[in-house]
């Protein structure tokens, strides 16, 4: 296992290679999820339906 | 004439909304399988080279983000072309929500080539005409996206992005061809489309992979960026809002 992470002596240059990907994709994959939250927030709350108006569609 | 009708379709927010929320999951998830496949052939199973011993298992990264750098503005140019001469606002979105991911690979290709570029080379960095082209391309998908944002007039804006992705496509070649046109510190080619590859099949198809899934990857990212961007720009719609109130639903 040490012999794997060492990568025959460029371990620290091999894994932070992988680590930058890892951390870029990251950032990219969550950017939708970040921004689908934010417009979320951003939509105004509606009464929650009752009875007599069990669709609040206007 | 079934074709173009359905295609005319997809143009309609919530029908493309829809085909994309449905074609995302299984993009993220056939990316996740192929590179958990091509991680563990390239970085287990393939032997190290016989020049550069274990660095060269950067390439499983650095090669399949160099590939998309390009690919993607390759992508957002005809998507340029079509909003520009057609009007579709689509095609338009397309552009806009492409270039993040873009700019991602490519900052990926600079970084990690550096990274590999230090031991083998033995330096960090080199104004060689590939390394300077790929950085030229780095700016080239900032600047479409902060041209975007520039004008007041929002349509202005993602007009003045298309037209710059349409034109700085031509650095796509130069970054391709600068090892076979100039002398560069980069290696030339090894895997081609025509011919042999100069690559082992044990390093070959783990390399593949990688780049398979780094496609299928740009895939889902871009359809998960252009849904967010199909809410805020038809806002106060009535498909938009059930959507929103839909929960649990990413």
């Amino acid at each position: 296992m040490s012999e794997f992470l060492a990568m025959g002596g460029y371990g620290a240059y091999v894994w932070s290679a992988y680590a930058v990907t890892a951390v870029v994709l990251a950032w990219d994959a969550s950017a939708p999820l970040r921004q689908r939250r934010a417009l979320r927030r951003r939509q105004p709350r509606r009464p929650p339906p009752t009875p007599n108006n069990p669709t609040t569609t206007p | 004439m079934k074709l173009p009708l359905w295609f005319h379709r997809l143009g309609s927010p919530p029908t493309f909304y829809a085909f994309a929320a449905r074609l995302q999951p299984w993009c993220y998830g056939l990316a996740a399988a192929l590179a958990v496949y091509g991680l563990y052939a390239g970085l287990v199973l393939a032997p190290p080279d016989y020049q550069q011993g274990d660095s060269f298992r950067i390439i499983y990264v650095h090669v399949p983000a160099a590939w998309m750098s390009m690919a993607v503005f390759v992508f957002m140019a005809v998507a340029a072309f079509v909003a520009l001469v057609w009007r579709m606002k689509l095609a338009e979105t397309l552009v806009l929500t492409a270039a993040p991911t873009g700019a991602a690979f490519t900052l990926i290709t600079l970084v990690t080539g550096s990274i590999w570029g230090r031991p083998m080379w033995g330096t960090w960095w080199d104004w060689d005409p590939r390394l300077t082209s790929e950085l030229v391309l780095f700016f080239l998908y900032l600047g479409v996206i902060a041209l975007a944002q520039a004008f007041e007039d929002r349509r202005a804006g993602r007009r003045a992005a298309c037209l710059l992705a349409l034109v700085g496509v031509v650095n796509v070649p130069v970054v391709h061809f600068a090892v076979t046109w100039w002398n560069s510190l980069h290696q030339g080619p090894t895997v081609r489309m025509f011919g042999e590859s100069s690559i082992h099949p044990s390093m070959l198809w783990p390399l593949l992979a990688m780049a398979v899934a780094s496609k299928l990857y740009f895939a889902g990212s871009l359809f998960a960026r252009t849904r967010v961007a199909l809410l805020e720009q038809e806002a106060g719609s009535a498909w938009v809002r059930r959507e929103l109130e839909a929960r649990g639903h990413v």
